[in-house]
């Protein structure tokens, strides 16, 4: 009964956030709205090419999005990409419960 | 995001059997009786052992789950990586003696780079994450 919604997009919003980088990064987001890219470089302390990447990332798992206004780019979470994973959460915790059911009826038949 | 079993925290899960240790153990560590409750699987209780666990293929996965064995602390701790479809999970079930029987629980938490000790690995770990998750969702509902 392992089944899943959306494997494929909870994998990458999974393996997005599987970086505490990106987790940092994203969390921010989330606390102060949208922010620069050396806002957040400066909040990352690592180099911005590096937060650059990460971002992309996040951006491929549409986590966030980003506007340009000048020369500053400007990102900001996007909240709704996170319902497939917790659609998977929510999977697992129906699996494990269902499992815990066939452990109990295993464990009476069991000398 | 009010209750506790169907928010994200439900990866927690935790019941109280009328059994003993020892056969709650046997039920987690025999591979014979794991395939009876959970699914078919290669495992034994030997820390580093690379084991499978095998369920019915549907589209989009195979049905298999790699795991590697991390925790074998007689009657008490069991310990595996949980790996599937790309993302790294770990499974720990504890054992506690209880009021007529034992309490088991198990928790699937942790991606793979927080045990590499990653940049901040600590200070974001997965348990604040999944706080932090909650908030933006109760925002968004």
């Amino acid at each position: 009964m392992v089944s899943y919604v959306k494997p494929t997009i909870a994998n990458h919003v999974f393996r997005a956030l599987a970086d505490p980088t990106r987790r940092a990064i994203f969390e921010e987001l989330t606390r102060q709205g949208e922010q620069t890219v050396h806002a957040l470089t400066r909040y990352a302390g690592v180099s911005q090419p590096a937060v650059s990447k990460h971002l992309t990332v996040l951006k491929r798992a549409k986590l966030v999005r980003h506007r340009r206004e000048g020369r500053e780019t400007h990102y900001r979470v996007q909240p709704d990409a996170l319902a497939p994973m917790v659609d998977w959460l929510r999977h697992y915790g129906a699996f494990w419960r269902d499992r815990f059911d066939r452990l109990e009826s295993l464990l009476e038949g069991m000398e | 995001m009010s209750t506790p079993a169907e928010s994200p925290r439900a990866l927690v899960i935790e019941r109280v059997f009328p059994h003993p240790p020892e056969k709650l153990w046997r039920a987690l560590t025999e591979n014979q009786l794991v395939a009876q409750w959970l699914m078919k699987n290669d495992f034994e209780p030997v820390i580093g052992r690379k084991f499978k666990f095998q369920s019915e293929p549907v589209p989009n996965w195979d049905g298999v789950i790699n795991c590697e064995v991390l925790i074998v602390d007689h009657l008490k701790r069991l310990s595996y990586s949980w790996t599937t479809m790309g993302v790294e999970f770990i499974v720990l079930w504890t054992l506690t003696p209880a009021e007529g029987g034992t309490h088991l629980r198990m928790e699937q938490s942790g991606f793979g780079p927080d045990q590499q000790r990653a940049y901040q690995g600590a200070k974001y770990g997965w348990q604040k994450f999944l706080g932090a998750m909650e908030q933006v969702l109760a925002r968004t509902d």
